[in-house]
């Protein structure tokens, strides 16, 4: 076996425990976006322009409550935000390689494939064929993605309106939001958005989620300063 | 609003992103502020989508307890804390949502 296919492999099979976990999660959205009023294409389609879970389910939720398109590219821009930091921490890794190669890895740096890359990254040091393994974690990633999209927007379409699934999609975000808050900094952070999101409800063209959310932003990097 | 303009841009921002510092790489450094910032980006904003949602029905502000969501997310809210499982948390607060209603 090459040397480039041996990576890749491993890359895949890094990001098997990750697949299981995520592919639900894919299923998820698929049923939750086309209950929130998008196409079949566009929530399809979705998973593979954007490719960002939690910014996904987001911009579901923002369709469903008829969110100004600008706020909804703002609020995708600062849920997303955090991905600079993943090329941050892979740029030295990825740094000789063709800018096609880099076009190609940065498309499918997720979350889930950034995490298993570092650590195999940061203990195997730079080798020549290192970038399948990215590669492999992050192509078995997307795939999974849009397969599990798939069939989510196939059973959602089964699921009648009067089972109230939208709401759904509020309860996906407190199961990522709560498990976070443990300490100081995070539960204000939470609470002041949340409390400035009330306040600024009636705000035109639904800028108080931005409001709330640097509120938040800030209040939690003010507290961890002063500590 | 056009959902596929909205996807569009939105995406290529998200890929922007992920290019910047790969492309950029030893020109550009990610200041320690921001990176602070970072962590606070998931609780602020779904907070910021969670609470209204949960505490506003039909454009008022209604902390009762004829409001079934804001009692269902509770319900959710102390699923996730001690399950910290997303699918569970769903099916509860989903649960709670339906038995509610059918009280109401």
């Amino acid at each position: 076996m090459s040397e480039a296919r041996r990576n890749f492999i491993e890359g895949v099979r890094a990001e098997v425990p990750l697949l299981i976990g995520v592919f639900p999660f894919g299923m998820i959205y698929g049923a939750l976006a086309l209950n929130a009023g998008l196409s079949n294409a566009a929530a399809q389609m979705m998973s593979s322009i954007v490719f960002a879970g939690s910014a996904q389910f987001i911009t579901a939720q923002l369709v469903h409550d008829n969110t100004p398109a600008l706020v909804i590219i703002l609020t995708i821009t600062v849920v997303n935000l955090r991905h600079m930091l993943y090329s941050a921490s892979l740029a030295p890794y990825l740094k000789d390689l063709s800018l096609r190669w880099k076009v190609l890895l940065s498309y499918l740096l997720t979350d889930e494939a950034y995490a298993p890359s570092i650590l195999h990254y940061e203990k195997e040091g730079l080798q020549t064929h290192k970038h399948w393994f990215l590669l492999g974690a992050g192509f078995s990633l997307w795939f999974n993605w849009q397969v599990s999209t798939a069939i989510g927007i196939f059973l959602g379409a089964a699921i009648p309106e009067s089972w109230s699934l939208d709401f759904a999609l509020p309860l996906t975000f407190i199961a990522m939001v709560v498990p976070v808050l443990k300490k100081q900094p995070m539960i204000a952070a939470a609470l002041s958005a949340g409390f400035t999101a009330i306040l600024a409800y009636n705000l035109p063209f639904k800028l108080g989620l931005i409001l709330a959310a640097l509120v938040g932003i800030a209040v939690g990097t003010i507290l961890e300063g002063r500590k | 609003m056009n959902i596929w303009l909205v996807m569009i841009i939105g995406g290529l921002i998200t890929f922007g992103m992920r290019f910047s510092l790969i492309y950029l790489f030893g020109r550009l450094e990610i200041p320690e502020t921001m990176r602070k910032a970072l962590h606070y980006v998931p609780p602020a904003v779904l907070s910021a989508i969670i609470i209204p949602e949960l505490l506003i029905r039909d454009g008022v502000l209604d902390v009762s307890l004829g409001n079934t969501r804001l009692l269902a997310g509770i319900v959710a809210i102390i699923t996730a804390w001690f399950s910290r499982s997303t699918l569970l948390t769903i099916l509860v607060g989903m649960a709670a949502l339906f038995v509610l209603q059918w009280l109401g």
